[in-house]
């Protein structure tokens, strides 16, 4: 990754703005991003597969993989006090067929996704995008409402679906793009890699 | 003065939630700026950011606010028994999670439900050694659950020793990839069984990043690991670049003849650990240095 191209999007995000992605671009979101974790994708598939229609129409939103810390204000409204992203792969064994049925144009967590999510992106037009893991604090700052909140009550907090309005939400770096390159995996056999040279060196000392 | 162990224990947690360790805070800064690689420099750059907000806001750093860690060093002097000093700091704990300082993160394994204020059976995992003096020193790591992942134990042969442990440190980094948040400290131990190496390693991680384990055998290892570990390009989340991990953290203990133990333990780039120590009278101080506002502003 040299020189990055940098992108402000809003949401909700059509084909043609995601196919001009590629690895290694950032990007910043404006509008709507949607979290879901292990439980909450388990729920969102459930209520699909009976028939029954999403809290939230998914499509052309971000998917963020988070699990936030809120507190009520003495309003009823919550404050997102911290909000980065949760580990992605997790999810890879739904996440495919959650972005054909949900038709979310982004996915937004951190460490990478695997092979059938890189496939399901290339088919159905979405792209992955890594937030800074562990920047709870700036991810909150950039969230300025919550607009919703569903299965709070069924899930707890860090689980639930939380809608957020965000302004700027970012840097975000591509590392899959709807051309299926996935930056993770050459990245990490590239790591592999040295490390067999690097433990070779070590031993020698 | 009267002791108030609750309301210093509250402080002293939302100190470690929200405030970066100093050491840790300046080691990412020099690697930022002297940082070449694009994408790894704007990892940092975020990184710093997100620790100028969590302490100008006094949020947390990461909303991974982890499991709580607590070694207690009880002075038998000290005028409050250990078993009280646990309750008024399960107490401050319940009292901050409910505040919004730290998120929920106990959760029985078996009916899978979280109970709520970050208190469990076992949890908060809490160590207390009785030691001469009338000092109460409390150490708390509020330990993410990512970096637990590279969690490596292994039980070498002594004649493999050294071996197994250089390859098991890089191979287990390696092998982890971006998931434990790097770039990381590394906590690594040697000695006579598996739980002795896996407390030690953890432990290891309260030292500051930057400082050398007092005997020169150990300092050397530390220094050659590192290295090593900074030469796989792996960098923060993955993105390349010369720093995969801020320091490494060596401890043993002395080992059975037979065996040679090897733990290793890593903690993410959000090390959120501190000191404090007690007087008899209620007075404290923190030992430990945090980003925190002074006057207004984050600084050291």
């Amino acid at each position: 990754m040299s020189e990055a191209r940098i992108f402000h999007l809003k949401t909700p995000l059509t084909d043609e703005e995601v196919e001009k992605l590629r690895v290694g671009d950032i990007v910043y979101i404006t509008g709507i991003m949607v979290t879901a974790r292990d439980e909450a994708h388990k729920e969102i598939l459930e209520t699909l597969e009976k028939g029954e229609k999403l809290p939230i129409d998914l499509k052309g939103l971000v998917l963020y993989h988070c699990g936030p810390v809120a507190r009520k204000r003495p309003d009823g409204s919550w404050e997102i006090v911290a909000a980065g992203p949760t580990t992605s792969m997790r999810m890879e064994s739904v996440e495919a067929e959650f972005i054909e049925k949900t038709g979310v144009k982004m996915i937004v967590g951190k460490g990478g996704m695997g092979k059938r999510t890189a496939e399901a992106m290339k088919k159905h037009k979405a792209v992955y995008a890594v937030f800074t893991g562990g920047a709870g604090a700036l991810a909150a700052d950039r969230i300025k409402r919550v607009v919703d909140v569903y299965w709070l009550e069924e899930l707890g907090i860090p689980e639930a679906v939380w809608v957020f309005e965000v302004e700027e939400f970012g840097p975000l770096i591509v590392t899959i793009d709807t051309t299926g390159e996935n930056y993770y995996e050459k990245k990490l056999a590239d790591v592999r890699k040295r490390a067999e040279e690097v433990i070779k060196e070590l031993l020698e000392k | 003065m009267s002791l108030q162990l609750e309301k210093i224990f509250y402080d002293f947690i939302k100190q470690v939630a929200t405030g970066i360790p100093e050491d840790v805070y300046i080691k990412i800064k020099e690697a930022y700026e002297a940082e070449t690689v694009p994408a790894a420099k704007e990892q940092l750059k975020a990184i710093l950011e997100d620790m100028q907000i969590a302490c100008n806001k006094q949020r947390p750093i990461c909303q991974d606010t982890g499991t709580p860690y607590v070694w207690i060093e009880w002075g038998e002097d000290f005028p409050i028994k250990p078993s009280k000093i646990i309750e008024e700091f399960k107490n401050a704990l319940r009292k901050i999670t409910k505040d919004g300082y730290l998120r929920p993160n106990a959760v029985d394994p078996l009916r899978g439900r979280n109970s709520g204020d970050n208190t469990g059976r076992y949890i908060p995992w809490i160590h207390v050694e009785p030691v001469p003096g009338d000092k109460l020193v409390v150490h708390l790591m509020t330990k993410g659950g990512g970096s637990e992942a590279p969690s490596t134990l292994i039980m070498s042969t002594p004649l493999k020793g050294f071996e197994n442990l250089k390859r098991g440190v890089v191979d287990a980094i390696a092998r982890a990839g971006p998931l434990p948040c790097p770039p990381l400290i590394v906590g690594v131990a040697i000695g006579a069984g598996a739980d002795i190496v896996m407390t030690l390693a953890k432990k290891a991680l309260l030292r500051p990043v930057g400082e050398r384990h007092p005997d020169p055998e150990v300092a050397k290892l530390e220094e050659e690991l590192l290295e090593a570990l900074n030469k796989l390009e792996l960098g923060p989340h993955g993105f390349g670049g010369k720093l995969t991990a801020l320091d490494v953290k060596m401890e043993y203990s002395y080992r059975h003849p037979a065996t040679f133990a090897i733990g290793i333990v890593t903690s993410c780039w959000a090390t959120r650990r501190g000191s404090i120590e007690i007087m008899p009278n209620g007075s404290y101080r923190m030992l430990t240095r945090h980003l925190q506002p002074r006057d207004g502003v984050c600084t050291l």
